[in-house]
């Protein structure tokens, strides 16, 4: 099975070790996987900022690099739900690209969508330990319907206990150029979100978003709160702490 | 209403620091969003229901015409006198005129967001005819000299000390404390209006093809006395408001009160068709219907036309991160929230409202939550192009995202680029991992909270160093 990795470009620029641990999941679980060495970016942050034409440039590229394989999986719901959900209404009004559109999205998954869904993987070769709790990004949660998928995976871990946070379906506040256009707002949203996530004591808060992953972790720093972990899950199923270049 | 939507920062900030708003708020949204969760769940079809009622809404907008003159026809049948107004002069002038016409002198008024679109109280004083608000949200708004902020619970960012404070002072009475006691006593103070007034106006929910009847879903009965005591009835209402069938309605029902403040049912469901018959013991002499467009026919005619499925529920603010947090005054006019942040623009011109389709995470929570499936986050992310197109939008913004297409689109350059940016924002972060403060549009970001740092490397580099090393 041929799979190709989207590993985002905010994993790629800010914390790489997802994509190290994405990638070392789907070998482990026998898939080949492809890296296009020039992919770059998905065009949310243009197709957002109602730069269709960017946006548009930014589609096609994708689609044109993920042309010769059989998945496309991505560590992030957010650009998961943007190929998946949205290349349509960009690409979909020229019958040329319509289908390949419609060809790249049914193929696309987000990372814990994939592993439960598509390869029923149940096994992991992490020694994580400790109580953790899980944010539900929005894109991933009401663009694609990865609820359970993340919880199922943590919980089959023998040394990991699942504390749910209240809320934790609520947005973080991110929303991409939003958290610096209304950065009053975003930085209220988060922390509230920040308390939904300290009151459950939780040794880490794992979530699936580089997005909201840079906004709560920069936020529970900010706050002095330099003791709970925030990890990709793709970090906690493959034992990673965040901090590995090599 | 005059529109204040482009005060929006200001007014939204100094919102998050208003301390009394903040907890009337948190109790609000608490109140609404668990009892919605808890009568939906009761629901064991409620994506079918949604799915029909999206439907209907669909259908009526694309047939809007024929059911618009089928509506009137049996209006008029029942012996309703049907009005249409194209403007919110047209629409004042309309009501003040049936005053004059029936020698009114005080009027009485249950909720109307059309009423508030048009100013209407405040026109309608003009004319030296008295008007009462009724609704206790609206009474209480009208008493303070403000407006809605919501458009079910109108006064919903004011706490009850606030109302105390507010009837002590107006109503010249000892100041009461407890909830009840202060429902009690707007209650009792309404009640001569109630018996005297010589006119009445609602809006209506829905207008049912079928019947030629008005609808107005309430809680406090004071809709029913405005229907029924005064001799005259004025119903104001919105071409969009049109339904075709009873069944209909009653679809629609299924979802409105739960969606809008968890109620299975609403306390009182009022239909009127047409004015007094022989022999009926109530109801008015004569009943007017206004029906005003504003704005709508362009906005059918347009790609945000999903937006007029809208059965004003209130569901998309009550779960809207951002409402919740600034609550309706801020979005500056009369719908506030996600729905305001499309209708506000689509209604009065997007120049008008810049920020409020932008004010947005796009986190889709009122998508998931409209029992009509309007696609919120799609109609706002709509507007944003039309202000890009119009070039509209913030130019850092618009500078920023050009520049990263540029490198997007070049990757070797880009992978130099972030190459360079991984390494500098490791050093920049230092031994904490965070970078504590950024510079131009940044800045933005590390005034509120830390940069957690790059890890020194980009994965395109570590990937093809360890390819080459496996090679070897």
């Amino acid at each position: 099975m041929r799979v190709g990795l989207f590993v985002t470009c905010l994993a790629d620029l800010m914390r790489p070790s997802i994509g190290l641990a994405a990638l070392e999941l789907l070998e482990r679980a026998g898939c080949e996987v492809i890296f296009p060495e020039n992919q770059t970016c998905c065009g949310q942050p243009a197709y957002n900022a109602g730069d269709r034409h960017t946006a548009r440039d930014l589609a096609r590229k994708v689609v044109s690099e993920f042309s010769d394989v059989d998945y496309v999986v991505i560590p992030s719901g957010s650009c998961g739900g943007m190929i998946k959900t949205h290349y349509e209404d960009l690409l979909g009004d020229s019958p040329d690209d319509e289908a390949k559109v419609q060809w790249l999205s049914a193929r696309t998954y987000e990372l814990t969508d994939f592993l439960v869904n598509v390869l029923n993987v149940d096994s992991f070769d992490t020694s994580f330990q400790g109580t953790i709790t899980y944010h539900d990004s929005c894109a991933g949660l009401r663009e694609l319907g990865v609820k359970e998928q993340p919880r199922k995976l943590l919980r089959s871990l023998p040394y990991v206990e699942l504390k749910e946070m209240p809320g934790a379906e609520q947005c973080c506040g991110f929303g991409g150029t939003f958290s610096v256009k209304y950065g009053d707002i975003s930085s209220r949203i988060v922390d509230l979100k920040c308390d939904d996530v300290e009151s459950t004591e939780a040794d880490a808060l794992v979530l699936g978003d580089l997005g909201c992953m840079l906004n709560i972790e920069g936020k529970l720093r900010r706050r002095g709160n330099h003791k709970t972990k925030v990890l990709h899950i793709a970090e906690v199923l493959t034992g990673r702490n965040g901090e590995e270049t090599e | 209403m005059e529109i204040t939507s482009q005060d929006f920062k200001a007014v939204s900030g100094a919102k998050l620091k208003d301390e009394k708003l903040q907890k009337a708020l948190f109790q609000a949204k608490d109140g609404f969003v668990v009892s919605r969760a808890k009568v939906i769940k009761d629901l064991d079809n409620f994506e079918t229901i949604r799915q029909a009622a999206s439907d209907v809404r669909d259908h009526c907008l694309a047939h809007l015409d024929e059911y618009l003159e089928a509506w009137e026809s049996q209006a008029k049948a029942s012996g309703t006198v049907v009005h249409w107004a194209e403007s919110y002069e047209e629409l004042n002038a309309l009501v003040v005129k049936i005053a004059q016409d029936n020698q009114v002198k005080k009027i009485i008024k249950s909720k109307s967001m059309v009423g508030e679109e048009t100013g209407l109280n405040k026109y309608v004083e003009g004319h030296g005819i008295e008007v009462k608000e009724t609704d206790l949200g609206e009474y209480i708004i009208q008493q303070a000299g403000e407006y809605p902020s919501h458009i079910i619970a109108p006064a919903t960012h004011k706490s009850k000390e606030d109302v105390s404070d507010l009837f002590a002072e107006k109503h010249q009475r000892p100041r009461l404390e407890d909830a009840e006691k202060l429902t009690h006593e707007a209650r009792e103070i309404l009640r001569p209006h109630f018996l005297d007034a010589d006119m009445g106006i609602t809006g209506a929910n829905f207008m049912i093809a079928e019947t030629g009847s008005t609808v107005i879903v309430t809680n406090e009965g004071n809709g029913r006395m405005t229907t029924t005591m005064p001799r005259v009835h004025v119903a104001i209402s919105s071409i969009e408001k049109c339904i075709p069938t009873l069944d209909d309605f009653a679809l629609m029902m299924r979802l409105l009160p739960r969606s809008a403040t968890g109620q299975v049912i609403s306390n009182y469901v009022s239909m009127t068709t047409g004015p007094k018959r022989e022999g009926d013991h109530d109801g008015p002499e004569e009943f007017h219907v206004i029906i005003l467009d504003v704005g709508r026919t362009r906005v059918l005619g347009s790609e945000l036309r999903d937006a007029l499925r809208c059965i004003r529920c209130g569901a998309c603010m009550n779960h809207c991160p951002v409402y919740q947090n600034v609550g309706g005054h801020a979005y500056g006019w009369v719908y506030p929230g996600p729905i305001g942040s499309v209708l506000t623009p689509a209604y009065n011109g997007i120049e008008n409202a810049i920020d409020l389709p932008n004010a947005a995470t796009l986190c889709n929570q009122c998508g998931v939550v409209c029992p009509v499936k309007i696609p919120l986050p799609d109609l706002m992310r709509k507007l944003r192009e039309k202000q890009y197109e119009k070039d509209l939008k913030s130019k850092t913004e618009k500078w920023s995202i050009k520049l990263w297409a540029y490198l997007a689109v070049r990757p070797k350059l880009y992978s130099i680029v972030t190459r360079v940016m991984a390494r500098a924002g490791k050093m920049l972060g230092g031994s904490s991992g965070q970078i504590k403060t950024m510079i131009f549009a940044a800045q933005e970001w590390t005034k509120h909270r830390d940069l957690p740092t790059p890890r020194g490397r980009t994965f395109r580099d570590i990937y093809v160093n360890n390819k080459k090393v496996n090679k070897r």
